[in-house]
């Protein structure tokens, strides 16, 4: 794990998974199964992350220091003991800042261009 | 559900760990949302295995990034731990790689033709004489009884001047029958290759030249064919030009013609000559061709007793034209690479042993941090395999520097390229070493750094670790260092006394300051031997003339350059058998031959001008040609037959090691070159030419090449060497081989002092505590000194016990090598056992030094 955190900005661009997955635990710590509903009901069921690409992006996440595993539980009721959760950290937030504002640069030149959605 | 958790296996065990039971339930999800509905279980399952496939692989390579960063940085921390390490593996991994390369091109690879396995050389084969070539007859005689080849062919060296573009040159050859090429599979590479008709008597000459003549002598002219060259004054087309990598039946051959027989090479069944070369028929083995042969050899000694008694027929394998000496030696330097390679691996296991030691408190908070034990170990052999891999490309490179001066040691007379290069055999062999070595040196530790004791290190803090099992197996490499290197020493040493034993041998003529140089005279233009002696007399008497020169004269073939020339010899009514061995070195010489030599005269005269066909026929022979026919009488006077006549012993000269230093030579016996008839004996015609002078010799050279352009400028000059570097030449392999091997037994000792030194620093500066205890209870400086030196001497004398035992018997595999020098020689096994001890005490010193330096008071106040 590294000491000092890097400059946001060399993590990008971001993995789109990598970057749902931030997305999906912007608010609350989640688990792998939410997780994937997660980024599926987002997507409109377009982006479905198999488990062998989300533990890996998790994995690499948990090393750059995006995430964090949390000991946070939801009631037990609700819980499955073998899941683990992730919750996002500030510096994931700052590289999810950091690629939200590369995408819409990138959106507003492409738009100049004139290729905007709708236009022919 | 198990078959998925199966799959997961396929994750790297880290990974496994950390989220193999969240994908379990995942898995355990998919399958309820599915239930009941087979297509959708069917496509959770396809999708589960596809994800798996997928992402294993990166998995794996994430971990592996991971470990080889952190591998590098612990490296780079340690700088001096990790140059050893390389340079120690490159060591072993660069000799084995070389020596093994050199073997692989002399013994392994299939030779460069088709079907080279069932390619078989033909021999006759007499009691005590070995194999020999055969006859023209017999070889005729063979071809029509035998089955169990599918063709049959025959070559002989050729060594003949070429005229054509440019100077006169000297070349070697061979002349092939039609049948050759086919067998061999080889077509070349521009023309055509013989015809049967070519093989003919009376076929108009043709030539088919190297790819290395073609490029020098031709420039690489492609309009080369149909251009006429004479080849000893008779005119030959050439008519193609083989493919570059071809190389028969030797390297040097330059230039083939085809195999002509006239009809009285079939007349005399003792005049053997021709390499008879075979192809088995497909299904037939060797042992099968052996037994036809066998019948073959019974008829034609029933048929032909005066020639053929006893005479066998011995089929060898073409692959095996490597002598058993130069086997052996192979071998031998094998044996050795792999000793340093043993060497290589303990020196750098133990060094990784100390280093996992040392590292157990790093350890032990990674693993408290959550690292699992798989984990760490993984990691462990990730820096291992990162050092061997260092360690091989350093090892390669290595090879590769030292693979020319190996390439001696193929044996000039394989059908095969000089040049050992590297390739992917040798790539892959390399690889497989590294990976090897890595196991060796790397597995031990880690899985020890990672066993029970290691991970409680830091409870343990930094004391520890000495005594027990650990310091037993650290002092067990030691031990096994030693006696590897103390094996390497032995053989060196015995390879050593042998070389002086055979260096030391007298050859039987003096060879420092005489010049010796070849101007092997045109065929027919010498045929006759007036002309050949008004040649040798203008060249001689104005070579006399040169400032400094003591002598000068001519012969048939140098001795140890040349060891055959061979003819049977009769002395009185006995019959001529050479199957009894009664056979001579003959050769024609020039009166003052026995001069410039230095070859002692015993008795009677030297050959003179006045030896003509007119006089008696006479021979000069050597002490041992006199005691074996007339022992105790006076030799001179006494008559005896050889090469068609009877001639009369005029002088008795001393023995010369004709066939070199080491083999025991046949008697020899002189002709005076003037007793030749005209055409007669043309091969023996003098050709070697020795100068003696009182000065440098080699200056010369301008001057005898002017003399000789003056006599004849079509004749040309070719083989120029000293005397002495013929000699010389002689112990060139052995010279070799001691180089290498005396560098293989310098490492293993240094290797293992290093060895040795670095057990005894470790555990002096872990048992710093004890010895200031020690110390403090009265233990004066000699006591704690003599301490670390038993150590040491107790692990060399185990070494050179354990070593010795081996040595014997790497010696006794070795005993045809050692030119008699015994296998259990007192002076070689001594003075290794002198030097591993040395090695040891050298080893010990600073260890020792530093036990003396302990402050007991320094060391108790800071453990308190």
């Amino acid at each position: 794990m590294p000491d000092t955190r890097p400059d946001p900005d060399e993590l990008l661009p971001l993995p789109p998974a990598a970057f749902h997955i931030l997305m999906a635990v912007a608010d609350e710590p989640r688990h792998g199964y939410a997780i994937i509903q997660e980024v599926a009901a987002r997507t409109g069921g377009e982006l479905r992350l198999s488990a062998g690409t989300h533990y890996r992006s998790i994995q690499r996440m948990l090393e750059q220091g995006l995430l964090l595993e949390t000991r946070e539980r939801p009631a037990p009721e609700l819980d499955d003991e073998r899941r683990r959760y992730d919750r996002i950290t500030p510096f994931g937030a700052a590289v999810a800042r950091a690629e939200t504002r590369r995408l819409a640069h990138l959106v507003r030149l492409a738009r100049q261009r004139g290729f905007a959605p709708g236009r022919a | 559900m198990r078959f998925y958790r199966l799959l997961l296996r396929l994750y790297p065990a880290a990974f496994r760990a950390e989220y193999g039971d969240d994908m379990q339930a995942l898995f355990a999800e998919g399958r309820r949302a599915a239930a009941g509905r087979r297509a959708g279980l069917l496509a959770l399952w396809i999708e589960a295995v596809a994800d798996v496939l997928r992402n294993a692989v990166p998995a794996h390579w994430d971990i592996l990034r991971q470990d080889l960063r952190y591998a590098a940085r612990a490296l780079a921390s340690a700088p001096g731990f990790a140059l050893t390490v390389v340079l120690v593996s490159g060591l072993g991994i660069g000799a084995n790689t070389a020596v093994f390369t050199v073997l692989d091109a002399a013994l392994l690879r299939p030779l460069p033709f088709d079907r080279a396995d069932r390619l078989v050389k033909l021999w006759e084969r007499l009691p005590g004489y070995g194999r020999l070539e055969a006859s023209p007859a017999n070889y005729r005689d063979w071809r029509n009884a035998t089955t169990a080849f599918e063709s049959i062919g025959a070559y002989r060296g050729l060594s003949v001047n070429m005229v054509g573009r440019g100077e006169p040159r000297q070349l070697d050859g061979a002349a092939l029958t039609a049948d050759v090429l086919p067998m061999l599979g080889v077509r070349p590479a521009i023309g055509r290759a013989f015809t049967p008709a070519e093989d003919q008597e009376g076929a108009a000459g043709t030539v088919l030249l190297s790819d290395g003549l073609w490029r020098t002598a031709f420039a690489a002219d492609p309009a080369v064919l149909g251009t006429r060259v004479l080849l000893d004054g008779a005119p030959h087309v050439i008519i193609g030009v083989m493919p570059r990598e071809f190389r028969f039946p030797g390297r040097d051959a330059a230039l083939w013609t085809p195999m002509r027989f006239a009809s009285a090479d079939f007349e005399d069944r003792d005049d053997n000559f021709l390499h008879v070369i075979a192809k088995l028929e497909a299904g037939v083995t060797l042992a099968r061709a052996r037994d036809e042969m066998a019948v073959v050899a019974r008829r034609l000694e029933r048929e032909y007793p005066a020639a053929n008694t006893n005479t066998g027929i011995a089929v060898t394998a073409l692959r095996d034209g490597v002598s058993r000496q130069s086997r052996l030696l192979l071998f031998a330097l094998a044996g050795a690479a792999a000793c340093i390679l043993l060497i290589a691996c303990t020196n750098v296991a133990n060094l990784l042993l100390a280093r996992g030691l040392a590292r157990r408190h790093e350890l032990a908070v990674r693993s408290s941090l959550g690292a699992g034990r798989e984990r760490l170990a993984r990691q462990l052999l990730t820096e291992s395999v990162l050092l061997a891999a260092i360690g091989g490309a350093a090892g390669l490179a290595a090879a590769a520097l030292v693979l020319p001066a190996l390439e001696q040691m193929v044996a000039m007379a394989l059908p095969i390229a000089g040049e050992v290069s590297i390739d992917a055999r040798m790539l892959s062999l390399a690889i497989g070493l590294t990976a090897l070595t890595a196991l060796g040196f790397g597995v031990v530790p880690s899985l020890r750094a990672c066993s029970g004791t290691a991970l409680t290190g830091l409870a343990e803090s930094t004391r520890g670790g000495v005594g027990g099992s650990r310091e037993r197996l650290r002092g067990a490499l030691v031990v096994v260092e030693v006696a590897a290197s103390i094996v390497l020493l032995i053989a060196a040493g015995l390879l050593i006394r042998a070389l002086v034993r055979v260096q030391a041998t007298d050859p039987g003529f003096r060879p420092d300051q005489v010049l010796t140089l070849r101007t092997s005279l045109t065929m027919p233009k010498y045929e006759a031997t007036a002309r050949r002696a008004a040649f040798y007399e203008r060249v001689l008497s104005e070579i006399r003339r040169l400032p400094r020169v003591t002598g000068a004269a001519y012969t048939s073939f140098l001795p140890i350059a040349m060891g055959g020339g061979i003819w049977a010899v009769q002395v009185g009514e006995r019959p001529q058998d050479r199957t009894q061995g009664h056979t001579a070195s003959l050769r024609q010489v020039t009166p003052g031959y026995f001069a410039t030599l230095g070859i002692p005269l015993r008795l009677g005269r030297d050959v003179s001008e006045e030896d003509t066909l007119e006089r008696p026929f006479a021979a000069v022979v050597s002490e041992s040609f006199a005691r074996r026919y007339w022992p105790g009488e006076n030799p001179l006077g006494r008559r005896f037959r050889i090469a068609f006549q009877e001639r009369t012993v005029i002088g008795v000269a001393g023995d010369v090691r004709v066939r070199g230093l080491e083999r025991t030579s046949e008697p020899q016996v002189y002709l005076p070159h003037r007793q030749v008839p005209d055409g007669g004996l043309v091969w023996y015609a003098p050709k070697d030419l020795v100068v003696r002078s009182a000065g440098d010799p080699a200056a010369l050279l301008p001057d005898i090449r002017r003399i000789v352009r003056e006599v004849d400028p079509e004749q040309p000059v070719s083989d120029v060497q000293l005397l002495s570097d013929i000699v010389a030449s002689d112990t060139a392999p052995r010279r070799s081989q001691l180089r290498v091997l005396g560098v293989f037994a310098a490492t293993a000792l240094l290797l293992a002092g290093v060895g040795i030194h670095g057990l005894l620093a470790f555990t002096v500066s872990h048992r710093t505590p004890e010895i200031a205890v020690r110390m403090a209870l009265g233990a004066r400086t000699g006591d704690v000194v003599s301490m670390v030196v038993r150590d040491a001497v107790r692990m060399a004398l185990t070494g050179v016990a354990i070593g010795g035992a081996l040595g014997y018997a790497a010696a006794k595999g070795i005993q045809g090598l050692l030119a008699g020098v015994p296998a259990g020689d007192g002076w070689t096994f001594g003075a290794a056992a002198v030097l591993a001890l040395a090695m040891a005490l050298a080893g010990s010193v600073l260890p020792a030094l530093r036990a003396a330096r302990v402050d007991p008071t320094m060391v108790m106040r800071a453990g308190s």
